[in-house]
């Protein structure tokens, strides 16, 4: 019997509550809307980050993974022995013998333009035959090469040390930066979002006054500014989605048509984007909750 | 029913204690008239009574319960059995006359049918019936305060209090207020009234607590008002 007057109660209160939020939107339409645009201006600017720090991430991931161990020889070193031990190592993905005419090509190649190298072949070659070997994880690559250059018949086994360090530090440095950014665009809108809503309040303070008199409970009169923040943060968190998936989308195709662009492969797999827009979502509801809270926490001191 | 004992109020920055060691008794079903100049202590214990503010030293109890150690729900318990009548009606003006009323059992969660009867039975009884849809500004000063009167009963409470409650009504508009108070009073309700309106006072030949300077000066069953103008 307790338990169906409590549930009863409760059914009474939200619908009040939802009565009062509609009521009050209602009201305060124009001032419900800008807060929105606010919220909606500040997740597509901090959407927008978090995108660039996905993408930015992705880059590095990739060329991380292309860097490549060159393994030099001697010129007496047992090639057929050497391709079964670095075969053997664990992290290996694929071993590429390049013999030293290849190797001379390659560098033509590389400097772009092969007329440079002539009078270089045959004897006059001053590289060794070496082993290309690519790593199956980005990480693996230092210890590898480390075991590599332990192995007789290898002259020296080089990958780009410095490159890899500073593509690593670079990387973090910028994902750092972006999420600083991004949390003080967030903070400055939760200020703004603050403001707002505190005007809604303002204009409801008397209202609140005569709650706390009439013996409402603090969650009775926060309750429906509450649900009048989430539904702020909701309407802007859509509107930054859609603006974001559409400007997105739009530069992600360009990028993939684009031959001069073939380095940048944007990220485009719902599996790396959906944690974007659902924290997108989270944080919008969080914004506009936080808001009211924050905005009404004076007004509850009766 | 209420019990004070020893009980002093400071407010910071004032010199003179706002009540200075009140000590008194109030039975269940009393009209009681708290009289006395003004900045002589009577909204001070008013808002004692109501749980607004605590006390600097001395108790308070209500039924027994020491109103200092009330938890957060005990205190909203508290309140919803004290109906608040004030001076200046404290009406919602967006909200029509059912709607003010109304919002007293909203705000308890109450069911749309009960609160519908409720409001209706009410408002019958301090003679709006009919001005339901009309909105606080359509009303006279008269009507208003008994708005705000309805609002007070309709949550059955223990115990009214009013702080000044005719201070803006004309002389018949407020003795007809009093006759209001004095029917509420006969169904069980214990009355607390904060007034300087001296007449209604010395007419009605209620209990009267009198307070200067935060002090209690004089307290009879069957008082007078006992100030000039």
């Amino acid at each position: 019997m307790k338990s169906e007057g409590l549930t009863a109660m409760n059914f009474n209160f939200l619908r009040y509550c939802l009565r009062q939020s509609r009521d009050s939107l209602k009201r305060n339409f124009w001032l419900a809307l800008v807060t929105s645009c606010i919220i909606a201006v500040s997740l597509m600017i901090f959407g927008g980050f978090l995108l660039l720090a996905v993408n930015i991430s992705q880059l590095m991931q990739d060329v991380q993974s292309n860097v490549e161990i060159c393994v030099f020889l001697y010129d007496d070193a047992d090639k057929d022995w050497l391709a079964e031990e670095l075969q053997r190592l664990e992290g290996v993905e694929t071993i590429r013998f390049v013999t030293k005419e290849e190797g001379l090509e390659d560098f033509g190649r590389t400097l772009g333009d092969a007329a440079l190298v002539t009078g270089l072949q045959g004897e006059n070659n001053p590289l060794p035959d070496a082993f290309r070997v690519t790593a199956s994880a980005a990480e693996l690559v230092p210890q590898l090469a480390q075991a590599m250059r332990r192995l007789e018949g290898v002259e020296m086994a080089e990958y780009g040390e410095e490159l890899v360090g500073e593509l690593l530090k670079l990387t973090g440095w910028i994902n750092r930066l972006l999420v600083g950014v991004g949390l003080l665009l967030a903070l400055g809108a939760v200020f703004l979002i603050v403001t707002t809503i505190r005007l809604s309040v303002m204009a409801r303070r008397e209202e609140i006054g005569i709650m706390k008199y009439l013996g409402a409970s603090d969650w009775f009169v926060r309750f429906p500014f509450l649900v009048e923040g989430i539904a702020m943060g909701w309407l802007g968190t859509i509107v930054a989605t859609a603006a974001l998936v559409a400007v997105y989308g739009k530069v992600a195709a360009t990028l993939q048509q684009d031959a001069f662009a073939f380095f940048l492969r944007p990220v485009t797999s719902p599996e790396q984007l959906l944690p974007v827009f659902t924290g997108l979502l989270l944080l919008g509801t969080c914004m506009g909750g936080f808001g009211s809270l924050i905005s009404l926490r004076k007004f509850l001191r009766v | 029913m209420i019990s004070l004992q020893h009980v002093t109020k400071n407010y910071p920055g004032s010199a003179l204690p706002a009540l200075d060691k009140i000590s008194l008794e109030i039975e269940k079903g009393e009209f009681v008239f708290l009289v006395g100049p003004s900045g002589a202590g009577k909204s001070t214990l008013i808002k004692l009574l109501f749980r607004e503010q605590l006390p600097t030293k001395g108790e308070i109890y209500f039924y027994g319960r020491n109103l200092a150690r009330l938890n957060k729900k005990a205190l909203l318990n508290h309140r919803r059995q004290i109906g608040m009548v004030f001076q200046d009606f404290r009406l919602l003006k967006q909200k029509t006359v059912f709607e003010n009323v109304a919002f007293a059992l909203e705000v308890l969660g109450k069911a749309p049918k009960e609160i519908e009867y409720k409001v209706s039975e009410v408002l019958d009884k301090v003679g709006l019936a009919g001005k339901e849809k009309s909105f606080p500004a359509e009303l006279s000063g008269g009507e208003q305060q008994r708005v705000g009167v309805a609002r007070a009963l309709v949550k059955d409470p223990l115990l009214l209090l009013a702080d000044e409650p005719t201070g803006n009504l004309d002389r018949n508009t407020s003795r007809q207020l009093m006759e209001l108070f004095e029917t509420i009073n006969g169904e069980g309700t214990t009355m607390i009234i904060a007034t300087h309106a001296w007449d209604l006072v010395d007419q009605m030949q209620k209990r009267v607590i009198s307070l200067e300077k935060g002090r209690l000066v004089r307290d009879e069953k069957r008082g007078t008002y006992g100030y000039e103008f």
